[in-house]
């Protein structure tokens, strides 16, 4: 009965007998560069991994690898995503665990190759089988909108667009909400917001930015020293308990995970007290 | 109002500046019309409704408005008085094909931008609208499409909000 039992196992077909992961596959996108995209996969996945889903994130930025700078692995990268595309390694070989977060995978891109050399159509598979292993699998898109773009967002069903407050990067962030299609769900980070520039008139607000692109905000993140400290040592600022934007970036992995709703928090500028005794950090 | 600031204020806040170069650019975008393209339109357009009424040329404006779901264009163009006998136009010339700059492989080449409606569109059920003889109707400020959000200029005057189609 029992060997009965293995051999109808093993003939049924893997696809149906193994309910697979089903992952959530989210290009972290802007257009622009330089307004924190590698920053906001790094967090974001991060804190999606620390609340205990797993997580890989894939640098899509191939020639101009830097995730795993970011998130301090820098030491560990032995293979890349086009190693793994080539055949030459396999995937679990490639697959970089972070070393706070035990649920976190780094899938590092190669540094001396160019993006031409991707094929879209293996890269869109390889985001599929990532998706069979991984609750979230999220891209960090290259910027521009050339084919690193497009193997970027091939895979992904999801795009988080992140945009500073600034004309150039609204403007780039609106093309490429353009370039994503209406078949992907597309939400908005806005990064390196100063809340006394907005006050005085001197920058762009959330309302300005959102008023054009119109897309669900998942929240706002402010210009924080934290974050710039946290990029020199390689550990997210989203796993540092005491940093308020390290809190913003758990929120916004919250709302990606449905466990919070409600608009999201607009930072403030610390008030008169705050700024005498210090903030409670 | 924008002098009303600059004279007790000094310059406007920069993010006012920068807004309405975002706006601006966005919607040069989302037309893919270069900023000599609008001023040629708005050349031809004056110079059509000219063969019917007496257009007060320096104040006429046209401009191109984001709405929720759609660019509309708006035309202010004030009439200064009717020609003594309508001139009848001119043989319709076909209108050159829209011009829309270069897009992406492998992505749909209609989709400029986020929240563009016009170009996103559908082409239209109807024919581009055939060269039939202008509505001399403007003929006074009871003109029943007058958009809200446009103040209206000293006489007569013919304001027109047409959703663009670019």
């Amino acid at each position: 009965m029992h060997e009965m039992h293995e051999m109808i196992q093993e003939e049924a077909p893997a696809a149906s007998a193994v309910p697979r992961k089903r992952g959530r596959a989210i290009v972290v996108t802007s257009g622009k560069g330089g307004v924190g995209k590698t920053t906001t996969t790094a967090n974001v996945g991060a804190a999606l991994g620390a609340s205990g889903a797993s997580v890989v994130l894939v640098d899509a930025d191939v020639g101009l690898r830097n995730l795993d700078i970011v998130l301090g692995l820098e030491a560990r990268v032995r293979h890349h995503v086009l190693d793994v595309l080539e055949g030459k390694v396999t995937l679990d070989d490639a697959l970089v665990t972070d070393k706070r977060v035990p649920t976190l995978r780094l899938l590092a891109a190669a540094q001396t190759r160019e993006k031409d050399d991707v094929d879209t159509i293996a890269f869109r598979d390889l985001i599929s089988s990532l998706r069979d292993r991984f609750d979230y699998v999220l891209i960090d898109c290259p910027a521009g909108i050339e084919k690193g773009f497009v193997n970027a967002i091939v895979g992904a069903d999801e795009a988080i667009v992140v945009c500073t407050p600034e004309v150039s990067a609204v403007r780039d962030a609106d093309r490429v909400v353009g370039l994503l299609g209406d078949n992907r769900t597309i939400k908005l980070i806005i990064n390196r917001l100063r809340p006394a520039l907005v006050r005085k008139g001197k920058m762009l607000s959330v309302d300005d930015v959102n008023g054009i692109l119109r897309l669900p905000l998942l929240g706002v993140i402010a210009e924080a020293p934290d974050v710039i400290v946290s990029t020199n040592r390689g550990e997210p600022v989203a796993l540092d308990d005491a940093s308020p934007v390290g809190a913003a970036y758990r929120q916004i992995a919250q709302r990606i995970s449905g466990t919070l709703t409600g608009p999201p928090e607009i930072p403030r500028e610390r008030t008169f007290f705050e700024k005498l005794f210090g903030s409670a950090k | 109002m924008l002098q009303f600031i600059q004279r007790f204020f000094g310059k406007p806040p920069s993010s006012a500046t920068a807004k309405e170069r975002l706006r601006l650019v966005l919607l040069s975008d989302h037309l893919s019309l270069a900023p000599d393209v609008v001023e040629a339109l708005k050349h031809d357009l004056i110079e059509v409704i000219s063969r019917y009424v007496d257009v007060d040329v320096p104040n006429c404006d046209v401009t191109f408005e984001q709405r929720e779901k759609e660019v509309a264009m708006l035309a202010n163009i004030p009439i200064l008085g009717m020609h003594p006998r309508p001139v009848p136009p001119p043989p319709p010339a076909p209108p050159p094909p829209p011009s829309r700059g270069p897009d992406l492989p492998l992505l749909d080449p209609t989709k400029t931008g986020a929240s563009v409606a016009v170009a996103e569109r559908p082409p239209a059920v109807e024919p581009p609208p055939a060269p039939k003889p202008a509505k001399p109707k403007a003929s006074g400020p009871a003109n029943g499409h007058r958009p809200t959000r446009r103040k209206r200029r000293k006489g007569m005057s013919t304001n027109t909000a047409a959703p663009a189609t670019s």
